[in-house]
């Protein structure tokens, strides 16, 4: 898959970065940049639930690369030029983009079977091209299939620094258009009233998806820059709720992830620079997915697992108020681990002492319940909550007043 | 044109091609329905790592393995996307993405790690499959169709795909019933009984059985292509179910046999030597048919909300 040698056009340079040649620095500083650009881009695309699109607009890029070659065969040229291509696949993505929105707006198929029907007859339609070109017999094989999967290897000194160059400019304007994007994306009815046109927004923010895809078809491939897109925002969505620093994050997380996946993937052979990247990203997900403070798997387990002990606890505790010994194995084992309760079920001292203020507690919160003028107050009843959380200490003292006086065993 | 080298070159493709996208087209339309359009395309490209995982395991270029777990991978994804868009309360359009692009990922990576390069196994023939080398050496004309000999020179792929064709066929008029509800009406469905949930995965399987299939003999761009542009094209020109289903069906083999046809000898009349991708061509055609049924169809107009 990769072209002819690798070494040939690698510059040996003695600006090597990380014991790598110079273009592989490049490349590396050329992916980190386009990842950067494209977890910003791509917050405010998964912002506004439109992940996909992005899909969508790189499969549209593959005819455009092929007429791009053929025309530029045609007028005598060598056919390779990167910017050209590159060129001829942003014209191609703009036309899927168009007819993702024609099809949504003007029938009345919904945006995801428009973004699929787009993808698969434009990547079809470039597939067609493809064989266009190797039947034409140029002489000189395009090798416009590394397209499709990426490749750097073989990769040109000016390739690389055009990547680099294009990921620095659109990271750029994504810092840049990033306080309108987020207005838009937020509040589409309040970015109008203050005067911002939403729909020139929206068309920023696809052109900038657009040149993320074109800038990183030549090193993550066209079937997975997608992943570039989508993975940072909503690996940066597990560790904050605050939309500036999820932007933030999946700028840094993108950055990173295409820095890493490339310098890995120069480490070693065998190592394709597209999916060690996405491959660097999903592990960054997954990671996330699992170990995030709140949002995250273990974090929902461990507070499903306190939420139970603390019910259990409670529970347990009004029994003992109650005077019944406790059987149930989990409630004993919490009970008698804290000293409240001794093996068989009953009540220590610290156990009774406790077991009273829980009753105490309970018959505070049924009295709160049955009056209607605390309705407000009430309803922050769930068996859990001391009402010390809910009241002062004189509405307490006057619910006080309206206990019966029980007996406590 | 219609002689000996027809039936022997460009029958079997023909009819494997109409099978292949009949098979997607006729799931497709629920998927469509359902909002769930792209499961298609998150199928066809896990099918990679599962054809990769299959080959290694069993160390051969068999049919069979490949296809296992080529399937295997597919219910993997839709379980992974399940598990992703819950646990990480992401759309699912996202949940899609993180998923199939990380296993798509995987399966390169395992591809270019393992020792494939003597085999004929990589990403370009996952993608576009060879629908023109699936020829029947054998026919020696039109007579070979009733030759018992012949046909069993048949390429492999014809049988596979033609049973199929007839699962997918005959489960959906199986399920017809109890399908239509739960997709246009699942709380009502539910509160009639129906396993809505079984349905729905009864749904994916039968459409990740007719993905891994097609994308043996034609490659996953058809398989997309077939998944979505068909019914979305019936979708604009009728009302009922039952039409929509059948013109989807008339669609497909229209577009498979128009795309060989001008794939294979179109270049041929226009001077030059080689054919294009029948695989290209017949998804450029399915695309053409939504343009003009998105033009034209009767009821294409967006519904007012």
């Amino acid at each position: 898959m990769a072209g002819a040698s690798p070494t040939r056009n690698w510059r040996r340079s003695s600006a090597e970065m990380w014991g790598l040649g110079y273009n592989a620095a490049l490349v590396a500083t050329g992916a980190g940049l386009l990842g950067a650009a494209a977890g910003i881009t791509g917050t405010f695309l998964v912002l506004r639930k439109r992940a996909l699109v992005s899909d969508a607009i790189a499969h549209a890029t593959l005819p455009g690369i092929a007429l791009a070659f053929l025309v530029m065969v045609a007028f005598g040229g060598e056919g390779r030029s990167l910017a050209g291509l590159l060129f001829g696949s942003a014209l191609s993505a703009w036309l899927g983009l168009l007819c993702v929105g024609w099809l949504t707006h003007a029938t009345r198929l919904s945006e995801d079977a428009a973004i699929g029907a787009v993808l698969s007859v434009f990547f079809g339609f470039g597939i067609l091209l493809l064989t266009v070109i190797q039947s034409l017999n140029v002489g000189r094989q395009a090798g416009l299939e590394t397209f499709l999967l990426g490749s750097t290897a073989g990769m040109l000194y000016s390739d690389a620094l055009t990547i680099a160059v294009g990921g620095g400019l659109a990271t750029l304007a994504a810092l840049v258009l990033r306080r309108p994007m987020l207005t838009a994306a937020f509040d589409p009815g309040y970015a109008v009233a203050t005067g911002l046109d939403v729909r020139r927004v929206d068309l920023a923010m696809m052109g900038l998806i657009m040149a993320v895809t074109v800038i990183g078809i030549k090193i993550v491939g066209l079937v997975l820059i997608v992943a570039m897109v989508i993975l940072p925002p909503v690996t940066a969505r597990f560790w904050s709720n605050r939309v500036d620093r999820v932007v933030l994050i999946a700028g840094v997380m993108g950055g990173l992830t295409g820095l890493l996946g490339a310098l890995i993937s120069a480490s070693a052979p065998n190592l394709p620079t597209g999916p060690i990247i996405v491959l660097t990203g999903s592990a960054g997900f997954f990671v996330s997915l699992m170990i995030a403070p709140r949002r995250g798997v273990l974090a929902a387990l461990l507070a499903r697992h306190r939420y139970q002990r603390r019910v259990h606890l409670r529970q347990g505790l009004l029994a003992l108020a109650h005077g019944h010994p406790v059987y149930e194995r989990f409630t004993l084992r919490l009970l008698s681990r804290a000293g409240l309760a001794n093996p068989d079920g009953t009540a220590t001292d610290k156990g009774r002492a406790a077991a009273a203020r829980a009753l105490l507690d309970e018959s505070r919160w049924q009295i709160l319940r049955a009056d209607p003028a605390q309705e407000i107050a009430a309803s922050h009843y769930d068996g859990l909550r001391p009402i010390e959380t809910v009241l002062t200490p004189d509405q307490i003292a006057q619910i006080d007043t309206r206990l019966a006086p029980r007996p406590l065993t | 044109m219609i002689g000996a080298e027809f039936v022997a070159l460009s029958l079997p493709p023909i009819l494997i091609g109409c099978l292949a996208a009949i098979a997607c087209a006729i799931p497709g339309n629920f998927l469509l329905l359902r909002r769930q359009a792209l499961i298609g395309d998150a199928i066809s490209h896990v099918v990679l790592p599962g054809i990769v995982i299959g080959f290694l395991v069993s160390r051969q270029v068999s049919t069979w393995p490949m296809m296992l777990g080529a399937g295997g991978a597919a219910l993997v994804a839709v379980l992974l996307i399940e598990v992703v868009r819950r646990a990480g309360k992401l759309e699912p359009g996202a949940a899609m993405g993180v998923v199939f692009s990380t296993m798509f990922a995987g399966g390169v990576l395992l591809l270019e790690q393992s020792d494939t390069s003597s085999v004929h196994l990589d990403v370009q023939h996952a993608l576009y499959g060879n629908l023109e080398s699936l020829i029947w050496l054998d026919a020696t004309g039109w007579a070979s169709l009733f030759d018992m000999q012949a046909l069993a020179g048949l390429p492999p792929e014809l049988p596979r795909m033609a049973i199929t064709c007839l699962i997918v066929t005959g489960v959906t008029a199986l399920l017809w019933r109890p399908l239509k509800l739960s997709t246009f009406d699942e709380g009502f469905a539910r509160a009639l009984g129906l396993p809505v949930r079984a349905l729905s995965l009864a749904l994916v399987i039968m459409a990740a059985m007719a993905a891994v299939a097609a994308f043996d003999a034609v490659g996953s761009i058809i398989v997309i292509a077939m998944f979505i542009c068909p019914p979305a094209a019936a979708r604009l020109m009728t009302d009922r179910l039952g039409q929509q289903v059948g013109l989807s069906v008339v669609f497909a083999a229209i577009s498979a046999v128009t795309g060989y046809v001008l794939a294979g000898y179109g270049p041929l009349w226009l001077g030059f030597d080689n054919s294009v991708s029948a695989a290209g061509m017949i998804a450029t055609m399915s695309g053409l048919i939504l343009a003009l049924a998105a033009g034209f169809g009767p009821r294409r107009a967006p519904r007012i909300a």
